[in-house]
């Protein structure tokens, strides 16, 4: 597991001895032992959200990465109060320049068209670069015959960009169903958490849609639909696993079986 | 008038509601229930009619009068069995090569539990999907309230108006002042509807809706022959088309919606 080795030497360099506590069974383990793991909890299973060079690196064959339409960065067209400052924060503390990266790939020697929301970027709101980076992969994608695999994780659509950013949904609708017209295959990959605009759109579009273990996946926030419903929801209610047992993703498969999952299923469609 | 007086009277009580319009501007209207799944949801009233002799489908977001048709139209907030109502409807308009006109007005789509268990972000995600590749015009009118994604499930179309009062955001001024002050009251919820740009006169000037239709609403059957007149030159502008032009048309109209900066130095050229 080299490529693991080599994101635990770019996030945690010195110490691999360093501590990290599970957020949901508070088991205790060095970083060295979580990323081994591809950031899943040894003891009870939960999985870490990851940033989208780290899933890159999981999903991709080694050096296989090369990204598309960089250079794209958010405007503060509305001078929404404090929209510029959130920007400048979040490019600093993730070095990236909006909430996706898209670029192609090779996933077990199958070129794909990949694109990974990173929720540690104003938890991947939707706004115009999303938009504009996830649509022109689309039509990349259907220009030169290549599947979509897309790793989905968002908050919605971005309301610092008002009207524009529910826009958005549309506007890479219409690119996937250009796909889908075209006979390729997408798979959507939902990670936690898929809400709001983007499950009310490209997360539910996939040909396939597979889910990580526990993801939250859902359209209206937990705490708006106990206000509607009046009532206590289930614990599991708009999980992963809620999903898969009301008929709305194919397979929720963890984390180290993910790689292998999507190559047999790019396989099975090779001639697409 | 102001966004937020903008807001107040875009859900002031009284105002025409989805069917007002739909009786006002259609002859012959039968109306078609079911989503041939689960339900009837009548929150999305739809059917076949005539517009000045044209045969359409229509498809109307009711939100209701009083509080039995209220409560009978569940106040405008669709649940999943009402967009795929509406996109069953959709498609069949598509089969039989008519248009379909929508009238948008609700807050936002139903967020109860029973919604997110039959899959609202679903059947909204496929109404969008399957509304972008339609191979026969839609015209959508948004007549009060055009409430996130739960309204653009019926207005990714051709041709999108907007009525003069009419607001259309991406989430509810109340939600938005409650993310991003704690509190939702009436100051914070004027300033979100501010900061959102949610009137007719935005809409507009970003080009998400073609055209501003004056209201009247004491005189209504007039304003509504007015708004006649209107989507009757919308479909048959858009009728002259090909399928296939038709499609082009609408993916252009919303392929152009973003505004960032782009390095042009750091683009990966294709």
């Amino acid at each position: 597991m080299s490529l693991i080795n080599d994101i635990i030497e770019k996030v945690a360099p010195p110490s691999k001895s360093q501590m990290v506590t599970c957020k949901k069974c508070n088991h205790e383990d060095s970083m060295y032992a979580l990323f081994k793991n591809d950031c899943v909890c040894p003891n009870c299973g939960f999985h870490f959200r990851l940033t989208a060079r780290e899933r890159i690196d999981l999903t991709t064959d080694k050096r296989s990465f090369h990204e598309l339409d960089t250079g794209l960065t958010s405007k503060d067209f509305l001078s929404f109060p404090s929209y510029q400052e959130k920007l400048e924060k979040a490019q600093a503390s993730t070095k990236e320049e909006d909430a996706v990266v898209t670029g192609i790939a090779s996933i077990g020697g199958h070129a794909v068209a990949l694109f990974v929301m990173n929720s540690k970027f104003i938890m991947a709101s939707m706004g115009s670069v999303v938009g504009e980076k996830i649509t022109r992969l689309f039509e990349y994608a259907t220009e030169h015959r290549l599947p979509v695999v897309g790793f989905t994780a968002s908050g919605g659509a971005r309301m610092q960009e008002g009207i524009i950013s529910l826009m958005q949904m549309a506007k890479i609708s219409g690119a996937v169903k250009a796909h889908s017209n075209a006979g390729l295959l997408y798979i959507t990959v939902l990670t936690d958490p898929t809400t709001g605009g983007v499950t009310a759109s490209f997360a539910m579009q996939g040909d396939i849609i597979l889910a990580e273990p526990r993801a939250l996946v859902g359209f209206a926030g937990r705490r708006v639909v106990e206000q509607t419903t009046k009532s206590q929801l289930p614990d599991n209610f708009q999980s992963a696993e809620f999903l898969l047992a009301h008929g709305f993703v194919d397979a929720i498969v963890p984390r180290g079986e993910l790689r292998d999952t999507l190559i047999e299923l790019l396989d099975i469609h090779k001639h697409a | 008038m102001d966004s937020y007086e903008k807001l107040k009277t875009a859900r002031k009580n009284g105002r025409p509601t989805g069917l007002a319009y739909v009786n006002e501007i259609f002859d012959k209207q039968i109306e078609l229930h079911g989503d041939r799944r689960f339900s009837d949801d009548q929150a999305i009233v739809g059917g076949v009619a005539y517009i000045d002799k044209r045969p359409v489908t229509y498809l109307a977001m009711e939100k209701g009068v009083d509080l039995q048709t209220r409560m009978l139209h569940n106040f405008g907030c669709p649940k999943p069995e009402g967009y795929r109502k509406a996109l069953r409807l959709m498609q069949q308009a598509e089969k039989f090569h008519r248009p379909v006109i929508c009238f948008v007005d609700t807050l936002g789509a139903y967020p109860g539990a029973d919604a997110e268990e039959r899959g609202q972000g679903q059947a909204i995600a496929e109404s969008i999907m399957e509304m972008m590749g339609l191979r026969t015009p839609v015209v959508s009118v948004v007549i009060g309230e055009g409430g996130s994604g739960g309204a653009l499930a019926l207005a990714s179309a051709n041709r999108v108006f907007i009525l003069e009062n009419a607001v259309y955001s991406v989430i509810s001024p109340e939600g938005c002042a409650s993310i991003l002050w704690k509190e939702a009251s009436p100051e914070n919820v004027a300033r979100a509807a501010d900061c959102l740009h949610i009137t007719a006169d935005d809409m507009k000037e970003f080009g998400v809706a073609e055209a501003i239709i004056p209201e009247d609403f004491d005189r209504f059957p007039k304003m509504c022959k007015n708004m006649r007149n209107l989507l009757v030159a919308a479909i048959d502008e858009l009728s002259a088309l090909s399928p296939d032009e038709i499609v082009a048309q609408r993916y252009d109209r919303f392929r152009k919606f973003g505004i960032f900066e782009e390095n042009a130095k750091k683009h990966h050229k294709k």
